[in-house]
Formats: structure tokens, sequence, C-alpha cells
């Protein structure tokens, strides 16, 4: 969710205050104050006002079984992330292992959920940033192919989800141990078709991407993802880091830590000891460009993006290249499809706990649940990439609007934006409701 | 009015959200052809696809503006913008507002569009409608099959997932 409405004002003389009242085109209600003063900037805040951590409270009491359809409606743009966690955290606490079948369908459903994603944010969120335009409509009539290529592929992950899970957004078809009903490989007929051309269209659209301007800007992150003995990271890995991390998910809580700070209801998560990190697509490729295949690590390199990238601008790209990545692996997917059968593994619940990290299309999700004999919740903990990246995304802003203060607030302020919308925050998840205000004195 | 398609929009699990979603189901309840009504989460591709080949659209969505909650606000889409106040206060992202205007801007907006706006209280997370907000959707669905707003085909609309 998100609104649009933006409220430029400004007071006392000497003072300027630029304020826009909520930050659009991020997936929920977001903002963030930023204050200049004396000529330095004083003071950068995402700020959220969502009751925190609601989910955590709400699944408390819950049947194991309802979590992941519970945790999907957090956000309505990366549910199978939040089903993806919920399940492979309960199969963690029961010792349950799925089969190879039952595992390559997720990865088929979750690429559905990257190819959603990444389409609406590269094409009709971030993309108009680059180019000037105020939004996604006012691109869209200069860029109309691009615009309707989007749609298409968007269309594609649809498609798959729906084949998948039963339904194109809030998919119902996941269970904990696997799926309630497996597709019939026929099933994917007609979206593996969509897909051939959802492919070629990502291909142009990682060209499209590949000649936006980006803005001179590089920062030392750590780089935060999971890795995989073969595969590019989705669903599982060890937890790595470009400080020479390498964890199993399970020490998670170990190495980071949320922190409670006063502008924000969310919790702010760091790496102890070393502090902000940056998780999502560009700390994915950092880490993990040789799981990608040759010929996109060629195509990637032919559009200017090295592994080690440094300028979170160019994120945008490197979700371009993850789209054409997941169209290519959902259609691998489907050819070397094999029905699982039984659809799901049978679980039996115990006393346990168990986590879970996949990569939602922004970067890391963690889950953890307490679990009684029953099956029943004790309790829940969920960190979205989200939180996760807060911390990061103020301190690029510090770093950027710290180069800039001559910069007028007319040009400023959309720099910002688009700024923060490199990490393509799902501000749903983390929060709801948030405004945009740049103070200067 | 006779609309081809009747689109509700939101989140059921968020409370007042869900509002235009139930108008939908309301008149689904009371007999009105399945195939003229549809529920969506207000993502703007999954609209310009449900609308396709449909020429009289209403969309159905809750609306933030600062209105006592319960109002409800129509506005005629097909030669006009969205008017700011929906635009800003549809509680869904690139959301309705997006859909109407990125059709136009691609020449695929249906003949004619129109939509109305029932001003919530809060999207709380859970299901259920506040008093106020539950009165304007059941005034609104008696409204609508009053009219039968949505009752003889003219033409077939394309089904979900062609």
């Amino acid at each position: 969710m998100s609104v649009a409405k933006t409220k430029k004002s400004s007071s006392k003389p000497g003072t300027r205050t630029i304020r826009t009242e909520v930050l659009s085109r991020v997936e929920g209600e977001g903002g963030l104050y930023v204050k200049i003063a004396n000529g330095e900037v004083a003071d950068v805040q995402l700020k959220i006002f969502e009751p925190p951590r609601f989910f955590e409270a709400f699944l408390r009491g819950r049947s194991y079984e309802e979590a992941p359809d519970i945790t999907a409606r957090i956000c309505g743009i990366c549910p199978v992330a939040y089903q993806m966690c919920a399940v492979q955290s309960m199969e963690a606490a029961f010792g349950a292992t799925v089969t190879p079948e039952i595992r390559a369908l997720r990865r088929l459903l979750y690429c559905g959920e990257w190819i959603e994603s990444h389409t609406l944010h590269i094409v009709f969120l971030h993309a108009p940033d680059f180019l000037g335009y105020p939004d996604g409509i006012a691109m869209a009539r200069d860029h109309r192919e691009l615009v309707l290529q989007a749609l298409h592929i968007k269309k594609s992950g649809n498609e798959l989800m729906t084949v998948v899970g039963g339904r194109e957004i809030h998919p119902i078809n996941v269970r904990v141990g696997g799926f309630y009903r497996a597709p019939a490989a026929s099933e994917f007929t007609e979206v593996r078709a969509k897909l051939e051309t959802a492919r070629e269209y990502a291909a142009k659209a990682v060209r499209f991407a590949a000649g936006l301007p980006f803005p001179d800007f590089e920062r030392d992150y750590e780089f935060v993802a999971l890795r995989h003995p073969e595969e590019y990271p989705i669903t599982e890995g060890r937890l790595v880091s470009s400080g020479g991390l390498d964890i199993d998910v399970a020490d998670y809580e170990r190495h980071f830590v949320e922190e409670h700070v006063r502008h924000s209801n969310a919790l702010h998560s760091i790496l102890r000891g070393r502090g902000p990190y940056h998780v999502g697509p560009l700390a994915r490729f950092n880490l993990n460009y040789d799981r990608l295949p040759g010929a996109l690590q060629e195509m990637a390199a032919s559009a200017g993006l090295q592994p080690g990238c440094r300028n979170p601008f160019k994120s945008i790209l490197v979700r371009a290249i993850e789209l054409l990545f997941a169209c290519e692996e959902a259609i691998r997917l489907i050819d070397e499809y094999r029905r699982p059968d039984p659809p799901a593994v049978p679980v039996e619940p115990r006393e346990a706990s168990g986590c879970a990290i996949t990569e939602a299309p922004r970067g890391i999700l963690y889950h953890r649940y307490q679990l009684d004999e029953s099956g029943a919740i004790l309790e829940a903990k969920i960190v979205p990439p989200t939180s996760q990246n807060q911390k990061t995304i103020e301190a690029d802003l510090r770093e950027l609007v710290g180069r800039n203060l001559e910069m007028q607030a007319v040009e400023l302020t959309p720099l910002c934006e688009q700024a923060v919308r490199n990490y393509d925050p799902c501000i749903s998840c983390a929060t709801h409701f948030l405004k945009f205000e740049l103070e200067r004195n | 009015l006779n609309y081809e398609l009747l689109i509700g929009i939101g989140n059921s699990d968020r409370g007042d959200d869900g509002a235009g979603r139930e108008v939908v189901r309301r008149l689904r309840n009371r007999g009105f052809s399945p195939e003229r009504l549809r529920e969506l989460d207000g993502e703007a591709a999954s609209i310009l696809e449900a609308w396709k080949g449909a020429n009289k659209v209403l969309l159905i969505d809750a609306m933030q503006s600062g209105r006592p909650p319960g109002t409800i606000l129509r506005f005629d889409a097909t030669s006009n913008p969205v008017p700011t106040i929906l635009r800003c206060c549809s509680t869904h992202g690139f959301g309705v507002a997006a859909a109407v205007e990125l059709a136009r801007a691609l020449d695929l907006l249906p003949d004619r569009v129109e939509i109305i706006g029932i001003e919530i209280e809060s999207p709380e997370v859970g299901p259920g409608l506040t008093p106020a907000v539950e009165s304007a959707v059941e005034a609104l669905v008696t409204e609508l099959a009053g009219k039968n707003a949505c009752a003889q085909p003219t033409r077939p609309v394309v089904p979900p997932g062609s």
C-alpha cells in the first residue's frame, strides 16, 4: 500500500522546509525525514508508524499449520517469501525433510514472486526516477513498448503463481511439508509459453536498465545474502557476508540483533559489533555472481555490471538481471518438472523451535517459531528485509545529502526518493503509513 | 447503469480495507452473475488484465481522505483523470488510480470506467468492517442490486486467467 501525497511548504524566513507527506512508489507507506543545519546533514530518519510486530503476537497460540497463510497476509507483494520461511521453519523444527520434487516446485513458485515483484519495481516504480518522470504513468506515454512488455512479464509471473500457488496473490496451495496439490506437468504448458516471451522482454529490460543514467555514488557496505552450494540463492543456503560471515541460518540471532529506535515503530536490524548491512539484489549478486549461469554473467558484464558493485543505484540493473534469471530458472524448472507424489511429506509436531531464511525479492527474510508438543506457536519472530536495510538506507541518505548540500530541494527531494527506492522498501512488511520530510535551515 | 464488470478492491484481512471486496461478495450472494464480479487486491497489472474485453467497468475501492468513515465518493474516470483525492487516498499502492491512468496512457481503458471510493476508518489487521463502513457497504449493495447494476450481459467478459 502506498499513498502519493506531496506537500511542499516554506516556513520562517531563513529556514526552508521541504516536506513530502507520504513517500510514493514504495510498497507500503513510507517516509523519511532529512534535516540539514549549518551546512551539514544533521539528521536522517526513516520513520515508521505501524504498530510493531502485530503479526508476531497474532501468531501466538495458532497452529503451526496456520503460519504459512497468516504470515503470507503481511505483504501482497512477497507472500511466497513469508510462506516459504514459515513452512521451512516448521519443517526444521519438526525434523521433516521435503523431497527434491517439492523443493523444486517451491523454487518455481518463488520464481513467480521474483518475476512479479522485480518487474513492478524496475519498470513502474524505479525507472521513472532515472528518466525524470513523476511516475510510471507519465513514463508509459513515452515508453509504451517497455511498459506493455513489463505488463506481459508481470502477467507471466502472476500465472505461474496461479498454477503453482492456486491463485495469483496470496497463494493458498502451500502447506507445511509441501503442497496441498501438485500441478500436473500439462498445467504448465501455457505459462511456459508466456515465460518464453517474458524471457525475451526481460533481456530487453536488462538492456534498458543498462542504459539508465546512474548517479555517481558508492559506499562501503557489508553485503549479506544466502549462499547455496550450487544455485543462485532463493529458498535456502548458508548466510554469508562480504565481511567474511559464513553461518548456518540457525545462528542468525547470535549475529544479528534488532534495536528499537525512537523515531520508528519498526525494529532496526544490525550485524552485532559491525553495524548496518545491506540485503537484496545487489548483495545477492555480489555474493553469488559465480552461481549465475554463464550467459547471464556475460550479460551483466556487457551491461557494465561487475561483482563487487557498490553503487546502490545500480540495484535496478541487478534486479533486471535477476528478473531474467527468474524467467530462465522458471522455464528450466518447468522443463525438469517431476510432479511431487505425494504432494507433501508427513509432519509430526513436537516441542521444538525452528527457523528459516529465504531470499525475498528485496532481501533476506528471517522467521523463527517456538512450538509446543501439539504444534501450537508459543513465540514467533519475523525479521523482514526492509527493517534489515533501514539503517543502510538512512546511511545512504546521510552520505548522499552530504555530498549534495548545495543542491536545491527541487532536485534533492527526488534524488533522496530515488535512493530510498534503490532498496524497493516494502514498508507494509515492516510498517504502515510513513512520511517524507526534508528540513533545511 | 449496466456494468459488464464490477471489481471490488482491497485486502479483506485488513479490516475496512476489504470494503470494496465485501460489496462484490454481497452482490454475489444476492445472485449476481459471478462472471461479472471480481475481487482483486488492487495491483494495477491485475486490474488491467481483469477488465480486458469489458466495456463498462465499475471499480469499488477503500479510501482514506479524512472524510467521515462510510462516506461514498463516485467518480467517472472515463474521460477525466482520477482526481487527486482518489489518487491520494486509495490504500492500494500502484493500484486503482494507477491502473486507470496507466490504461489511459496506453490506450487500454475500457469505454466506460467508474470508481466508487468508500471512506474507511482503519485498515487494522484482521477481518471485519467497522460499523460506519458496514452501513456504507450495505447501502451500496442495496443500491447496486436495486439498479440491477450488472445483470444483463451485453457481451462476454474475458474470464480470469484467459
